[in-house]
């Protein structure tokens, strides 16, 4: 390579300890950062940290190359220690071209380690992001560690002998970045490398180039004077236990297979694909040998229609989609109010309204859910605060549906929905029995003796009605969106059996036995609660921490239960003097307290497509609590 | 509510499914399929019809009562499910073809019937109706065609003719209309055919001929709206002029129809169209043979475009097409029954540990 020296001699090298670190890989949409990220992730979960992350891309699948809204990057964050987000500013950015390193640069602390590929810092690639000099080379960035690093020659001079095209062999080069960085943290290699032979078995020749330049790039930082040093962090003491990594909707997907096996019924997705639902349809799709059938229906109707029509079968429907189907599937997620039948809506929201941000998060469908639909219809709705916890939420809103025949909502959004983090595996024995009884017999004696089936006849606690599935002898019967009388289910358009059926439905909403609201607050001194939903609770428990350790004090609650609220929540409100709800929207949350419950619930909110910051968090609980 | 497993054979040489739903243990009447509720269409509705022709006919399919599921939409005609004792579902519009598909493809053991008007399954719910029909799910769409909105009181609907003056259209519409038969054969559908609410002989054997059929049947009815399209399809019904309006299509006879079977359809051998022809010693042969179960729809489609839309005279009425075709629901199944014997039953132990760990001890 001339022009250019690298030291071959093999060095001692330092070796640091770090509690944390947060890595940022950033290039271009086609430059695989999102496999990079993942694999680097993967290599860290197995080495035992602790570990929360953030994907981010566009929505074009291959944005114009080489710009700014082309940029796709995955940041970590892993630690020796629980952590909560994927970290408000990364301590080194990998940038593999200009783009990359102007769109991320304002989020660097200063001191931060900026990894560049120096081979795309051409004139015209310069200039295609309005650089007008050479950021390496004109000292703007005297406030970083700048590693220069020409990852596009290293990768085509390992690759010299591999026969590939100089197009294929170029490809290869994020492997050498996240060999180089795999290297620098002391990650585990040998998992990466049998994946890529696993991922390209039809193209050995792709996968032993793919590995020979991720060992390139390791042995690059074992060798080169430009890194000198190497970091360890330490494994997380996590909970004793068996651990994976789990991204929120892979983990959503199980809690779905985990709710048909525990509640002995077959699954039955109806979905139509959108973004960032679609990996939901996909995941199942694979798993047909737990007689779970996926239907990808014409449209966003079609897939709730479907759902609901198996769930009238018998069979545990679901649907998944994002906020703009919420909208198409408003007329069935009524019918399926007034049928009472159970049926799962999984919302993953994104950035709204209409198309939106389809690919960035948001958690502004709280109100559709809540009441996107004619007449008084109330759903009940489940918020998972973790991409784990995707899991145990889709188990409990299976439960309530099941239990009270009713769909539910799963509210997740796409930080969950793409993020990751390890997973405590449960064992199967310690899942909820969600087993339910079909009805099998006439419930009902009439006036002449003769007895009957009536479809509305309620159970008096949970206020559910029978669930007779097609098939069942003598229980014939007929439901619809009409208003029904109560008990036999004929049509009625009688005006104080709809006032009754109305108020019954929503009683039975009500009704719903869900935990009371636990409330974090460990010396029982703080005058300011901070409240929120959804995922939220990473940034919000992690600002709280550093209130805390600023000698701040705080109490925390996170709602899972959105509809109905824990029973308990209106006299924790009351407890405290200040109330904090921050939230991804314009105050939805804080709208709903303030009106069922008249506290003075303060928002604190953003919609910038992205997860907040625990920095920018902590900063608005100091300045809430300061006026207590 | 046992689920049964298909025959490997059902998805592709097209045995009933009739075949996977139980049989009724004791036999059954009219009466048994009539629910106590009082029917409200208004007097003179052909709907009226049809439902005691489809009540006269079911007892005949042997099947058990408890098997059969009637969804409906909204409109004049999906009232229907309240009238038949049978499981039912009445929801909404235009949204009965999607419903059913997911019920049906996951009980293989039920009879499921979709009751529809012209408006609910072309207008607002034509998107499902064309995915269900090219699917082959496993159900039987009953089409009610009265040419006009008849629930929301008489404005055009998607079959009205050009022209027609409604409350909606002072001035006459100006829309083409549907042919639904034209429609379902261009979905892919592999059962298609018409009949009218005033034959009951005509319209028990469709059914019969519907019921029977593996895969998606669609059945246009049509069917007389007395109060505001009355008499729209007289020309089919009154004596003087239904055998010159009508040509009946029977498997395996020539296309003849008139007074003495005097016209037929014959192709036209430059254009390969079919044209009416007086029918002449020399070209008797020439007229077609109706094959229902011919592979190709081109001849289908073909007499589906014979009637005019405004008069309707030369109107064929019977089954324009049966063809046996992989049924949706038998090969979901069948993928179910692939996936289980090559990885075995699902294990959710294992799913949930996947390949990946670690453990904190």
């Amino acid at each position: 390579m001339p022009g250019r020296s690298i030291s071959v001699t093999r060095q001692v090298k330092q070796v640091k300890q770090l509690d944390r670190v947060i890595i940022r890989f950033a290039g271009d949409s086609g430059d695989g950062m999102q496999l990079t990220g993942d694999r680097f992730t993967s290599e860290t979960a197995s080495f035992g940290n602790d570990l929360s992350t953030l994907p981010n891309f566009p929505a074009e699948i291959r944005a114009p190359a080489g710009t700014l809204p082309g940029v796709s990057s995955f940041q970590l964050h892993f630690a020796d220690h629980d952590i909560l987000t994927p970290g408000d500013a990364p301590h080194v950015l990998v940038a593999m071209n200009p783009a990359a390193l102007k769109a991320n640069i304002p989020d660097l602390p200063k001191g931060a380690e900026i990894i560049v590929n120096t081979d795309e810092f051409g004139k015209r690639a310069l200039s295609k992001v309005g650089y007008d000099a050479n950021p390496l080379e004109d000292g703007s960035l005297q406030a970083y560690n700048i590693h220069p690093v020409p990852l596009t020659t290293l990768t085509l001079e390992a690759l010299a002998d591999s026969g590939l095209a100089r197009r294929d062999a170029e490809r290869a080069k994020n492997m050498f970045a996240l060999g180089l960085l795999s290297w620098m943290y002391h990650r585990p290699t040998e998992a990466t490398e049998g994946f890529l032979r696993q991922k390209f078995a039809k193209k050995p020749e792709i996968a032993e180039a793919n590995v020979t330049a991720f060992k390139a790039g390791w042995n690059f930082g074992e060798t080169t004077e430009d890194f000198a040093v190497s970091y360890e962090v330490a494994p997380a003491r996590l909970p004793l236990g068996t651990y994976r990594n789990i991204s929120g909707n892979l983990a959503l997907a199980y809690g779905l297979i985990a709710a048909g096996e525990r509640s002995g019924l077959e699954l039955f997705l109806g979905s139509y694909p959108i973004t960032p639902a679609s990996d939901v349809l996909h995941e199942l799709s694979k798993h047909k040998n737990f007689r779970v059938r996926t239907f990808q229906a014409e449209d966003e109707i079609a897939g709730i229609g479907a759902a609901l029509g198996a769930a009238f079968g018998g069979k545990l429907g679901v649907t998944t989609t994002s906020g703009p189907g919420v909208a198409l599937k408003s007329e069935t997620i009524g019918l399926a109010v007034s049928l009472e039948l159970p049926l799962l809506v999984v919302d993953i929201q994104r950035g709204g309204p209409s198309t939106g941000l389809p690919t960035k998060t948001e958690q502004a469908d709280l109100l559709q859910a809540m009441y996107g639909r004619n007449g008084e219809a109330p759903v009940p709705i489940v918020a998972p605060a973790t991409p784990s916890d995707c899991f145990d939420a889709a188990i409990e809103a299976a439960r309530i549906a099941l239990a009270y025949r009713t769909p539910v909502f799963l509210l997740s959004d796409g930080y969950l929905a793409n993020g990751s983090e390890p997973w405590r595996i449960p064992t199967v024995e310690s899942l909820p029995d969600l087993r339910v009884e079909f009805a099998t017999a006439p419930n009902h004696v009439n006036e002449d003796g003769t007895e009957s089936f009536w479809p509305y006849k309620r159970d008096p606690e949970t206020l559910a009605r029978p669930w007779a599935v097609p098939g069942t002898p003598g229980l014939e019967h007929r439901i619809g969106g009409i208003e029904k009388q109560d008990g036999t289910g004929n049509i009625s358009y009688d005006p104080a059996n709809h006032d009754f059926m109305v108020r019954t439905r929503q009683a039975k909403i009500d009704g719903i036995e869900v935990p009371d609201l636990e409330v974090d607050d460990p010396d029982g001194a703080a005058r300011t609660l901070v409240i929120g939903w959804g995922s939220t609770y990473g940034p919000i428990t992690a600002a709280v921490r550093r209130v805390r350790s600023a000698g701040g004090e705080v109490a925390q609650a996170h709602l899972r239960h959105l509809n109905p609220f824990p029973a308990n929540l209106g006299e924790v409100l009351a407890r405290y003097d200040r109330v904090l709800v921050p939230e991804m929207n314009l105050g939805q949350l804080a709208h709903l307290l303030r009106a069922k419950y008249l506290v003075d619930a303060q928002s604190f909110t953003q919609v910038r497509g992205l997860p907040f910051k625990a920095e920018q968090l902590a900063a608005a609980i100091e300045e809430v609590s300061a006026n207590v | 509510m046992s689920e049964v497993n298909g025959s490997n054979g059902a998805s592709l040489n097209g045995h009933s499914l009739l075949s996977l739903v139980p049989k009724t243990e004791v036999d059954r009447t009219a009466k048994d399929y009539k629910t106590d509720q009082e029917v409200r269409w208004c007097p003179g509705c052909g709907d009226y019809a049809v439902l005691a022709a489809v009540q006269g006919f079911m007892p005949t399919l042997g099947l058990a009562k408890e098997n059969v599921v009637f969804v409906s939409g909204i409109g004049c005609s999906s009232r229907f499910p309240y009238y038949m004792n049978t499981y039912g579902m009445h929801s909404i519009h235009g949204r009965a073809p999607a419903i059913a598909t997911g019920l049906a493809s996951s009980r293989p053991d039920l009879s499921v019937w979709v009751v529809t008007g012209d408006g609910d399954a072309l207008s607002i719910g034509g998107n499902h109706l064309i995915h269900a029909l090219r699917r082959n799910v496993n159900l039987k769409i009953l089409l009610f065609n009265n040419r006009i909105y008849g629930l929301t009181k008489g404005q055009y609907s998607p079959t009205s003719e050009v022209g027609k003056i409604t409350k909606s259209t002072p001035m006459g519409s100006l829309d083409q209309p549907f042919n639904p038969i034209s429609l379902a054969l261009g979905a892919e559908a592999s059962f298609v055919a018409r009949t009218i609410d005033s034959d009951r002989k005509h319209l028990t054997s469709v059914l019969q001929a519907a019921a029977e059929h593996p895969g998606s049947a669609l059945v246009e009815i049509y069917q007389n709206c007395n109060i505001f399209n009355d008499n729209a399809f007289e020309p089919l019904k009154d004596r003087s002029t239904k055998a010159e309006a009508i040509i009946p299509l029977e498997a395996g006879e020539r296309i003849r129809f008139g007074a003495d079977g005097g016209k037929g359809v014959v192709r036209d051998a430059e254009t390969g169209e079919l044209r009416v022809v007086e029918v002449t010693p020399e070209n008797e042969s020439d007229v077609l043979v109706h094959d229902p179960h011919a592979a190709s729809p081109v001849t289908a489609w073909a007499l589906s475009r014979i009637a005019d839309p405004d008069t309707l005279h030369q109107t064929p009425i019977g089954v324009f097409r049966d063809v046996k075709r992989p049924v949706y629901d038998t090969l979901m199944r069948e993928q179910l029954d692939l996936a289980v014997d090559k990885k075995g039953p699902g294990d959710l132990g294992s799913l949930l540990t996947g390949s990946d760990t670690w453990t904190v001890a």
